[in-house]
């Protein structure tokens, strides 16, 4: 018997090594080009009319998004308002009553599905609820479409941070003589609190920066926003219609946006990871 | 001290039926996910109806797609939605492959640990950010340098002919590989990090390499996790609508050449639906969603059972 | 062939067990003489009465039959998996927490079956309190941990309030440990004083029946002897039940305890007495220490 040599093997782990950090450094590459040109680009737009003035038609001086930013935010928040407590109903459900029954295991199927349904397949859902009847595109519409995007989100995380308080404390709660539904709101709730604020940042996170379901719903606007009965202005739709238009101007703020709704985004997410780690300590 | 005195109960808080109305309550709220997604199945189909009749079958068999002679066909779309997923799968998932492994096996701790959050971080830019640098960026740097080598050097292959214009389906297909590339290597990174070190310990243990112990070992225990992880890529790939309505240059046709332009469902949509007035023109949009929908919503269930199974195994969630 | 001699053999301390074992017994006979005999006749506060229990198929309690006497420190012993917690966990229906398990029988508290489906849980359980294996403070401040089931289920004034919620601490042995620091979280106590502000939260509402389930399995030896103190101070007012995998707490702290072995109760009696005269065979290995 003859030792087999290892020269070959040593060649070849150290090829897939070098391989494995070239491409690591590839896809890197890639992320923080695309990262460095909207932060670059877009710092060019930014400027105080920016955020205070209403779009210009091209070729004028001066236009801004201020009533797309206002919109974004109305219906992030409208959004919000909807989805989560009932997002989060759900997830108490998942967690706290329907542990091993049908209807549980049900919803828990298909909260995880409805994730995976695309948001352009919720406008669609929306419009035809919503826009059809009414005759218009509205604001109420947009945030209805995004708090949807967001439900199943929240009741996941919800079920999921619910379900890592240890039965002890959900003992002793109802020990003292609490009922369920106190038990759950202040004792539960609140020992599952850093996680539940993480799940529903992210939550946030995810729909502002959303498009395609805003695109039969919201649709877009120019103006400042009068109510939420009709069409309203948002950044992302915007940054849509201004990157596919041919006036240089345009484009220019549209890659303003981009910064603006994708510092908004990170930002929800870093303070998402700050409200886990807080947890820890 | 004694409590007895009733008056003094809180009887509202501790009532029975506040409980029973809480219960009642969650359980509509859970019962909710239900009605909307039956809701949209129902109204996808019901919207969809016009053309239904219309074309039957046909409509996923026929590439026509004319809103003024009203003759509309879906098969464009599929092709465009599946050609450019498995381009963007075929370049995210081997390359996830090697994030994680690099992750996992090579990086020191720290770096890892950076490197790890700010991919993790990436997954969250919104779809729309990737369309714009395709749009801008991306592109233009096709157009002008990587087709004219690809054609020069495989333009013998039918996929690398035609127009170096940089908008089409190998740029489409490419951008969307980069916007799931950071989802599946998060996924990927955790299902390597689930294989118990006693098991990689007993493969260096032996004298193998990182590369036998990632092939015999890592990869053996994970496969079932990272095939999870590919579906759930697959899933976000399928149904992505901004990355790719940027860049696929709207055509109807279907083209051999991954350079010509194409369309996906999403991108239809997204373009058409907006200005689609005539009730044929919306149904057929409709219909195209409804495609859309149950192809995502077959994947999802598939993905969901896979999940199930590998949970089961290695004993933890993947997402 | 020893054991079955000895299955029929009265209980004796033969000169080969009087070892370690039987130094241990001794000191615990000592123990006894010293308090007087007072603990002969009590009215029972609740009772057991062919209880059975059962983990979805699983059956853990055989016709289980008990008088808890009122005013006294009850213990339970045995083996872990012996169905001592599961026992006393049927005396507030707190094991309805979980889909899965049932109890058939009935269990008598001052008369009237609490397994009845009629059965307020809210108000028994806020007669009825427990104190778990693990301490399990609230994520409340120390002041709202023990505030918190007096806002449950009273209205009152705020400076009465303050008053029980003191009174509470200083029946607990704690309140000089945590006057200080009544703002600060529940969790920040040390494990030892977290089981005590347990109590604390538990006796503030003035239970008639104080269920102890292994209260100081998770905590230090200085921390136990509080929490056994505590228990002597608190009989008499409240009717305990503990249940301890430590035959030493038992003996030391309760004046009647049963002893359960694979779910049945072998023996129930004065606890001086079992500890110097078991009747059955088993309690007598348990209690020697031959098992469990």
């Amino acid at each position: 018997m003859t030792p087999r040599s290892d020269k070959g093997r040593k060649l070849l782990d150290w090829m897939v090594k070098a391989i494995s950090v070239c491409a690591a450094l590839l896809g890197l590459f890639f992320l923080g080009w695309i990262l460095f040109v909207v932060i670059d680009r877009g710092i060019a737009a930014i400027n105080w009319q920016f955020f205070t003035k209403l779009p210009m038609p091209p070729g004028m001086e001066g236009g801004g998004v201020a009533n797309a930013i206002l919109g974004t935010m109305i219906m992030t928040a409208l959004a919000t308002l909807l989805g989560v407590p009932a997002g989060l109903l759900a997830g108490v459900y998942l967690a706290e009553f329907g542990k091993h029954s049908r209807l549980g295991a049900w919803v828990r199927f298909t909260v995880n599905v409805l994730m995976g349904i695309p948001s352009i397949i919720l406008g669609l859902f929306v419009y035809s609820i919503l826009v059809y009847p009414f005759g218009t595109f509205s604001g109420w519409a947009g945030g209805v479409a995004l708090s949807i995007l967001m439900f199943p989100v929240v009741a996941r995380t919800t079920e999921d941070m619910l379900s890592m308080v240890p039965n002890a404390l959900r003992e002793a709660a109802l020990a003292i003589g609490n009922p369920r539904w106190m038990a759950t709101l202040s004792i539960i709730f609140r020992a599952a609190k850093s996680g539940l604020i993480t799940g529903v940042l992210l939550s946030v996170a995810r729909v502002s920066g959303e498009t395609a379901p805003l695109l039969f719903t919201a649709l877009n606007s120019s103006y400042m926003m009068k109510s939420l009965n009709e069409p309203l202005a948002n950044l992302t739709v915007t940054i849509y219609q201004y990157a596919m238009s041919p006036y240089d101007d345009w484009n220019q703020i549209a890659w303003g946006a981009s910064l603006l709704i994708m510092t908004a985004v990170l930002l929800l997410n870093l303070a998402a990871r700050f409200a886990v780690r807080e947890k820890k300590i | 001290m004694e409590h007895s005195a009733t008056g003094r109960q809180q009887s509202w808080k501790t009532s029975r039926s506040m409980d029973l109305l809480f219960r009642g309550v969650t359980a509509a709220c859970a019962a909710f996910v239900l009605v909307i997604m039956a809701g949209i199945f129902v109204s996808l189909v019901w919207n969809s109806l016009p053309t239904i009749r219309e074309f039957g079958f046909s409509f996923l068999f026929s590439k026509a797609w004319d809103p003024v002679s009203q003759k509309f066909g879906a098969l464009s779309s599929i092709y465009g939605t599946l050609m450019s997923t498995a381009i963007a799968m075929l370049l995210a998932v081997p390359l996830s492959m090697v994030i994680a492994l690099f992750l996992v096996e090579l990086a020191p701790p720290k770096v890892s640990a950076v490197v790890g959050n700010a991919i993790e971080l990436l997954a969250a830019v919104p779809s729309i950010i990737y369309g714009m640098w395709g749009l801008f960026v991306f592109a233009p740097f096709m157009a002008d340098h990587v087709q004219p080598l690809l054609s020069e050097y495989l333009g013998w292959l039918p996929f690398f002919q035609g127009p170096e214009m940089g908008i089409g389906m190998l740029t489409a297909g490419i951008i969307l590989a980069l916007m799931i590339l950071p989802f599946i290597s998060t996924v990927m990174r955790d299902v390597f990090a689930m294989v118990p070190d006693v098991m990689k310990e007993a493969g260096y243990g032996m004298g193998a390499t990182t590369f036998e112990v990632t092939k015999d070992v890592t990869i053996r225990y994970g496969i079932q996790g990272m095939i999870g992880a590919c579906l759930l890529g697959l899933g976000r790939a399928i149904g992505e609508t901004m990355a790719i309505t940027f860049v696929i240059g709207n055509s109807s046709d279907i083209f051999i050449s991954l350079f010509e332009a194409g369309n996906s469902i999403a991108s239809r949509l997204a373009n058409e639906f907006a200005e689609a007035a005539e009730p044929m023109y919306l149904s057929a949009l409709m219909e195209l969603g409804l495609v859309l929908f149950l192809m995502t919503l077959i994947l999802q269930i598939i993905t969901q059972f896979w999940l199930k199974r590998v949970k089961k195994k290695m004993g933890g969630d993947l997402l | 062939m020893t054991a079955a001699l000895d299955e029929k053999m009265p209980r004796r301390f033969t000169d080969e067990e009087t070892g370690e074992e039987g130094a241990k017994i001794e000191a615990f006979l000592h123990h006894f003489q010293e308090e007087d005999e007072e603990d002969t006749v009590s009215s029972a506060k609740i009772s057991a009465r062919n209880l059975n229990f059962y983990y979805g198929d699983q059956q853990a309690l055989f016709d289980n039959n008990l008088d808890i006497a009122e005013g006294r420190i009850t213990a339970i012993i045995g083996p872990s998996g012996c169905g001592k917690s599961t026992h006393l966990r049927i005396y507030n229906r707190i094991f309805q927490l979980y889909g899965n398990q049932r109890a058939e029988g009935e269990v008598l508290l001052d008369g009237k079956n609490l397994l009845d489906s009629g059965t307020n849980l809210i108000e028994l359980r806020r007669r009825i309190g427990m104190i778990f294996q693990k301490p399990t403070p609230f994520p409340l401040s120390v002041f709202e941990n023990v505030a918190y089931g007096l806002r449950l289920h009273f209205k009152m004034p705020k400076s009465e309030l303050n008053g029980r919620v003191e009174s509470a601490l200083k029946k607990a042995a704690l309140f000089d440990e945590v006057k200080d620091k009544l703002d600060k979280p529940g969790v920040a106590l040390s494990g030892g004083q977290q089981q005590r502000l347990c109590i604390a939260r538990t006796i503030a509402l003035e239970p008639e029946i104080l269920l102890m389930d292994e209260p100081t399995s998770a905590i230090d030896p200085v921390a136990t002897r509080k929490v056994e103190e505590l228990a002597e101070e608190l009989k008499g007012n409240f009717t305990i039940v503990i249940v301890t995998h430590s035959m030493q707490q038992a003996a030391r702290i309760s004046d009647f305890t049963a002893f359960f072995y694979k779910g049945k109760i072998i023996e129930y009696g004065l606890t001086k007495e079992m500890f110097t005269n078991p009747k059955q065979k088993q309690t007598e290995d348990y209690i020697t220490g031959r098992f469990g």
